[in-house]
């Protein structure tokens, strides 16, 4: 379904949409509050994208130091080139464990890989243990967005959600009522876990370790009590220095949620003694995307989701309506990547105004980028019929100067006198959710005649 | 060809030239009492902090919080509160009902009020999560102002695993409501100590 279609879907509740929408507001405010108490701010969007540049620009060589680093620190590391190769080297390492149940912290690469109904096909108990991607996993549906799993969602589905599954009371929907039976049903599933599996925040090449940044606990409470904690990441997720922390980590949470730091930001280096350590590199198109000196910068992304809380299209289709694992405008630039044809229509769920940018810590250009992705999308010809043919009718309008001029005056005409029925017709979708501009008596042309 | 081969290769063909790598600038502190500053950070975040001169004063506080408490875990020797008798536990998992652990911080850093913890202070990695409740004791010396001069505290002496823990355990993943003790410790003190005490 293009984005279109499933953005008119959500907006049938007019309510809702604006719930939403104001929801997400409210967290890009929060935003704003933590980034202006910071003097140095601009200075640290600079250094974050200069640094996660510099990355990419010398990404193999740093993959090799990584990995030596990780090894000497007693850690497994393995490589994946797809999502297929990733889900098969967890489930090895999980076959060789005999692991029954496995608890997860946040992850969207495993999102990206579908590593949950892989494992679940395998026999093997999954168990997401943030809140927001949990509620998810009971719904049985994808997340909404990469740092609040469930903002969808209202209180009010949550509990009737956890009365079925957690047997909570019938009807309670207080946040802090279903968040204790959230935390006494996961602590059972960690007490019980035979193994823990992570996503990654950043990874340090010079010495070999993985961050991982949550507020719930729940990466440690899972990673520290089983013999086995696996780390997925994406290769893009490397940082050279264990001091350039210090500038990602007051970047990270600030443009996620508004807080100075998340809760928990812990350091992996080493398994426990009597355990292992694993960590598992993707590449998913990855190194593609490098190739496009258009696009490679996306994969600076931080994953902080500031660009969606400020997206005015995101805040009002959510983020089922991109049908992808990251959504939003940064999930705009990185999916086409993967499918031009399928994901065609999201770089035009954007009105470019630019305010992704604005906001992006490690300053992706993201509007450009789907400016970029429009262009291409076009001249491969993955446009819909309806935008083709208009943009070719206007091409030859275009073209033709008196023709345009005859047209331009009909029109005026028209606009004012024709009956609204007639001017917003079937025909006019650029008109359905939007009203035309008042018809001026003159051309600019003419006006210029007169005047210039 | 291994995936591994594949992936270095296909990254060679594909990066742009050599782009800079930035040195880090130092920053100004742009407040004047770091101490101060991290008290409030700290109480933003939904921390209670408390300051205490010697042990008997921390045992006297914990007791007042933490009336309930039945399971204390500590290392601190003169410390007067009965803690739980570490040769008896070989496995993290006995820790599930715990009450409250004490713990020592090596630093805090006052613009955000994280404390560093790494594993050489801590008797079990899982502690500082497991428990119920966290006390964290910090000399009021240990402080610094921002993450880069934290990350230069810590240098090159990187342990198997650390952790910078900012306020209790929270979620806001229910419409937004934030909610404090999501899976880790309800709630965190924080005891500020002169440095002379606290060993």
């Amino acid at each position: 379904m293009s984005h279109a279609k499933a953005a008119t879907q959500f907006n049938q509740n007019q309510a809702r949409t604006g719930w939403h929408d104001q929801a997400l507001w409210f967290v890009r405010q929060k935003r704003d509050r933590q980034a202006v108490t910071v003097p140095e701010w601009e200075d640290l969007r600079e250094l974050g994208s200069q640094i996660k540049g510099h990355m990419l620009s010398n990404m193999d060589e740093y993959l090799i130091q990584f990995e030596a680093n990780a090894q000497a620190n007693g850690v497994t590391v393995h490589w994946a080139k797809d999502a297929t190769e990733h889900n098969k080297i967890v489930y090895d390492i999980l076959q060789k464990h005999k692991v029954q149940r496995l608890v997860k912290s946040k992850s969207m690469l495993t999102e990206e890989c579908h590593l949950n109904p892989f494992l679940e096909r395998m026999g093997i108990e999954v168990v997401d243990t943030d809140l927001g991607e949990r509620i998810v996993q009971l719904k049985d549906e994808p997340p909404s967005h990469i740092v609040m799993p469930a903002i969808h969602l209202k209180k009010e589905e949550i509990g009737d959600l956890f009365h079925e599954k957690l047997g909570t009371e019938a009807g309670a929907s207080d946040p802090q009522y279903l968040t204790e039976a959230a935390r006494q049903h996961l602590r059972e599933r960690f007490l019980q876990a035979d193994a823990a599996l992570t996503g990654v925040n950043f990874a340090i090449a010079e010495t070999g370790g993985v961050v991982v940044c949550t507020n719930e606990g729940n990466a440690d409470m899972g990673v520290h009590l089983p013999k086995l904690q696996i780390h997925c990441m994406g290769m893009e997720k490397l940082i050279p220095r264990l001091a350039d922390l210090g500038v990602f980590l007051r970047l990270l949470a600030r443009s996620a949620t508004g807080q100075p730091i998340t809760t928990y930001s812990s350091h992996f280096h080493k398994p426990r003694s009597g355990s292992e350590m694993h960590i598992v590199i993707l590449d998913n198109g990855r190194s593609n995307q490098l190739g496009r000196p258009d696009f490679r910068k996306s994969l600076q992304c931080i994953r902080c989701g500031a660009c969606m809380n400020t997206c005015p299209v995101y805040r009002r289709s959510g983020g089922h309506s991109y049908g992808t694992t990251v959504p939003g405008p940064i999930g705009s630039i990185l999916t086409p990547g993967i499918d031009l044809k399928k994901h065609a229509s999201l770089p035009f769920a954007s009105t470019l105004c630019g305010s992704c940018s604005d906001v992006c810590p490690v300053k992706i250009d993201i509007h450009t980028q789907l400016y970029k992705w429009r262009q291409i999308i076009a001249e491969e010809g993955h446009l819909p019929r309806s935008k083709r043919w208009s943009m070719q009718m206007a091409a030859w309008v275009f073209a033709r100067p008196k023709l345009y001029r005859w047209l331009g005056k009909r029109a005026r005409w028209s606009l004012r006198l024709f009956p609204s029925s007639l001017v917003y017709g079937p025909w006019n979708t650029w008109g359905k959710s939007r009203d035309l501009p008042d018809a001026p008596k003159q051309s600019f042309r003419d006006w210029m005649k007169k005047n210039g | 060809m291994s995936s591994r081969e594949d992936i270095l290769k296909a990254i060679k063909a594909n990066k742009p030239d050599l782009k800079p790598l930035p040195e880090l600038p130092q920053f100004p502190q742009p407040v004047e009492d770091v101490g101060e500053a991290f008290r409030a950070a700290a109480e933003g975040v939904g921390a209670q902090v408390i300051s205490v001169n010697n042990w008997d004063e921390l045992a006297l506080a914990v007791n007042e919080r933490y009336p309930e408490a039945k399971k204390i875990a500590h290392q601190i020797e003169g410390l007067a509160l009965s803690p739980l008798d570490w040769q008896q536990i070989n496995d993290a998992h006995q820790l599930a009902d715990l009450d409250v652990a004490i713990i020592h911080g090596e630093f805090g850093v006052g613009e955000n009020a994280a404390i560093w913890i790494p594993e050489t202070i801590l008797p079990e990695r899982v502690l500082p999560f497991i428990t119920q409740h966290l006390v964290i004791v910090l000399s009021k010396e240990d402080l610094v102002w921002n993450m880069h001069q934290a990350y230069e505290r810590i240098g090159t002496e990187i342990p198997g695993f650390g952790i910078f823990i900012s306020g209790p355990s929270k979620t806001a993943d229910i419409e937004q409501s934030l909610v404090l003790g999501a899976h880790g410790a309800r709630t965190l003190m924080i005891a500020l100590m002169p440095s002379s005490q606290n060993v």
